[in-house]
């Protein structure tokens, strides 16, 4: 989200015998204090993933692999054949949270590819023309920014009962055929909040874009076509990666919007894992959420790692 | 007409913007005028609503009440002013105490080697990555009665022979500010961060030359260079936490209502969304009157958009 690459190039140096990279004890120690409550949350929801106790209260030991042990709370833990892994082999074996996961990506993939097409299309026009709507169409972009998600929730939420009511009513559609509440809302809903994220990201990009380049593509005969897929696209391109994996993480969590948007069928995994939370917690939701923070860690891990090779190739 | 579209570049800006402006128009602005126009109508018995302009849900929420103890036909019932002031109050905690703890990492991480900068910034962006409803779950962990915090405490105890009671710590106002803290601590170090990291290191060395100390050099020259990223990362904190209804939903049982809860309620349990749309459009009154007057006092930062 920070791809700042202004403190890669220029390494300042201490003078006058000033260390710059000195520690000073006290913001030292705080910072760890601040890492270490960032993470111990984290350390703690992944050991329990292991838990023998399926109340999942305290930590009973892992899960025995050969023979049944008796815990803390009374209760007879049967021996798994995965051993400590039984949660993940229970969470495998779930119809639910492999529907749940499907949908996940389903919504991210199609919000993220939709707004990063519009939104780069958007962040041109705002940054190369000039039009009547533009004022209006800048500051529209602010708005999911400044104003809570719950408020654009409930507001899609209404919009759609209300429109789908009207819609069904007038057309008599009953039964299956019935316009309601599913993928097709939630994704809809997706690109609305991401698509302000990735105009503003690759607008800024654009920002200290030499446009001499552009020219001399025209100069040489250059259609404007040839020349935004030739010029034009290649040096925007890491702005607009970088918009779209915002659009892609912020999909994937969202819970709020996704909550008054998603019907039968269109559970996402936050909402499946707070419908869980409301009602029984076994070891199994932190098996879910070790697979998820592993998942989205191996990921950015590569990416980074893409991008590291990338900026050692130039 | 293709040959028209070609020369008119204000047409094609148009053009462009316009899938965009499509969404916009569609599922921000017209819901958002959907919300206004529903919370001035009636709820029907069956919970649909009825378009009227009554102000009946406006009154309601500043305290007047029908429903009222000994026999009168109205009253005052602060109920859902006090649900207001609470997330109110609570949002600014939250503020306040992330900046807290935000500021010395971000100063940690901006004045750490160049080379090691990437890996701590990373290190503040995994816990972000992490499920928003996973991260509520881990704290749910850790502050149960039986939980982490008071198994430690109790070992604590235990080595220096204390009698220890559990504390009871889930379902309390001080459980849904730790987690409140914990979400959106990242939003704040990121902006900070940004802000720093901008601050020429011959500010620091002209601050030295002029004899000024570390903290006064820290007061005249670091803090209001980095005020940019403080304001971009409150409004990153300030306005999600007014709105936010899972971390008081979990960490907060029943016990915690905010503006959040309520309007959640009115859509799902409650079956009314005419006083939840209402209650919605107070919300986001009451961020943008914060926002406007924060604003116009420190001015609106680029860092918002960088984080």
């Amino acid at each position: 989200m920070s791809h700042d690459p202004a403190h890669l190039t220029i390494p300042w140096k201490g003078v006058c015998g000033m260390n710059p990279h000195r520690r000073h004890p006290f913001i030292f120690s705080s910072a760890m204090l601040v890492y270490v409550f960032l993470y111990a949350p984290i350390i703690v929801l992944i050991l329990f993933s292991f838990n023998a106790s399926r109340a999942n209260v305290t930590f009973e030991g892992f899960v025995p692999t050969f023979s049944d042990k008796v815990v803390m709370d009374g209760s007879l833990v049967k021996a798994s054949p995965c051993g400590p892994f039984h949660w993940f082999c229970e969470l495998a074996k779930d119809k639910d949270v492999a529907e749940a996961a499907g949908n996940t990506l389903t919504i991210a993939i199609v919000s993220t590819l939709v707004s990063s097409v519009i939104g780069t299309m958007a962040a041109l026009a705002l940054q190369r023309y000039e039009f009547k709507l533009k004022p209006f169409s800048q500051l529209s972009l602010y708005i999911p920014i400044v104003i809570p998600e719950i408020v654009m929730g409930i507001g899609i939420l209404t919009l759609f009962s209300q429109l789908f009511g009207v819609i069904n009513g007038s057309l008599g559609l009953t039964g299956d055929s019935r316009l309601s509440m599913g993928l097709g809302t939630v994704i809809v809903s997706h690109i609305a909040f991401s698509v302000p994220f990735v105009t503003l990201v690759v607008q800024a990009r654009l920002q200290g874009f030499d446009k001499s380049y552009e020219e001399a593509a025209m100069d040489l005969g250059a259609n404007e076509w040839t020349t935004f897929r030739r010029v034009t696209l290649p040096m925007i391109l890491p702005g607009v990666l970088s918009g779209a994996l915002l659009a892609f993480t912020l999909s994937l969590d969202d819970f709020v919007i996704t909550f008054f948007t998603n019907g039968p069928g269109s559970t996402t995994l936050p909402i499946y894992v707070y419908g869980l939370l409301r009602r029984i917690i076994t070891p199994q939701v932190n098996a879910l959420s070790t697979v998820w923070i592993l998942t989205v860690f191996s990921v950015v891990l590569i990416l980074q790692w893409l991008q590291n090779r990338e900026a050692k190739q130039h | 007409m293709l040959k028209r579209l070609r020369e008119n570049k204000s047409a094609q800006g148009t053009l462009l913007a316009s899938p965009t402006m499509l969404w916009m128009i569609g599922l921000l602005i017209i819901p958002l005028l959907l919300t206004l126009v529903v919370s001035f109508g009636q709820r029907s018995p069956d919970g649909d609503v009825i378009y009227s302009f009554s102000l009946d849900n406006y009154i309601r929420l500043f305290g007047y009440s029908t429903d009222c103890d000994n026999g009168q036909a109205s009253c005052f019932d602060p109920l859902y002013l006090q649900i207001l002031w609470r997330s109110l109050s609570l949002a600014f905690n939250t503020t306040v105490l992330v900046i807290l703890l935000a500021y010395p990492l971000a100063y940690f991480i901006a004045r750490a080697h160049p080379l090691r900068r990437n890996t701590f910034l990373f290190m503040v962006l995994i816990p972000l990555w992490t499920n928003f409803v996973i991260r509520v779950y881990a704290w749910m962990m850790l502050l149960r009665t039986q939980g982490v915090i008071n198994l430690g405490l109790g070992w604590l105890a235990g080595l220096f022979n204390i009698p220890f009671t559990p504390l009871e710590m889930l379902y309390t106002p001080g459980a849904v500010l730790v987690g409140m803290v914990y979400e959106f601590l990242p939003f704040m170090i990121l902006p900070i961060y940004t802000s720093l990291e901008k601050i020429d290191n011959s500010l620091y060395e002209a601050a030295a030359d002029l004899g000024a100390n570390g903290l006064k050099t820290f007061a005249r020259v670091t803090l209001p260079l980095s005020m940019p990223g403080v304001v971009a990362g409150t409004i990153l904190v300030f306005i999600p936490v007014m709105g936010t209804f899972i971390v008081s939903d979990i960490l907060g049982g029943r016990q915690v209502i905010l503006v959040g809860n309520l309007i959640q309620r009115q859509f799902l349990d409650a079956r009314d969304p005419t006083f939840g749309s209402a209650a919605s459009l107070i919300l986001m009154i009451m961020t943008l009157i914060v926002t406007y007057f924060y604003t116009r006092k420190f001015g609106f930062g680029e860092e918002i958009v960088v984080a």
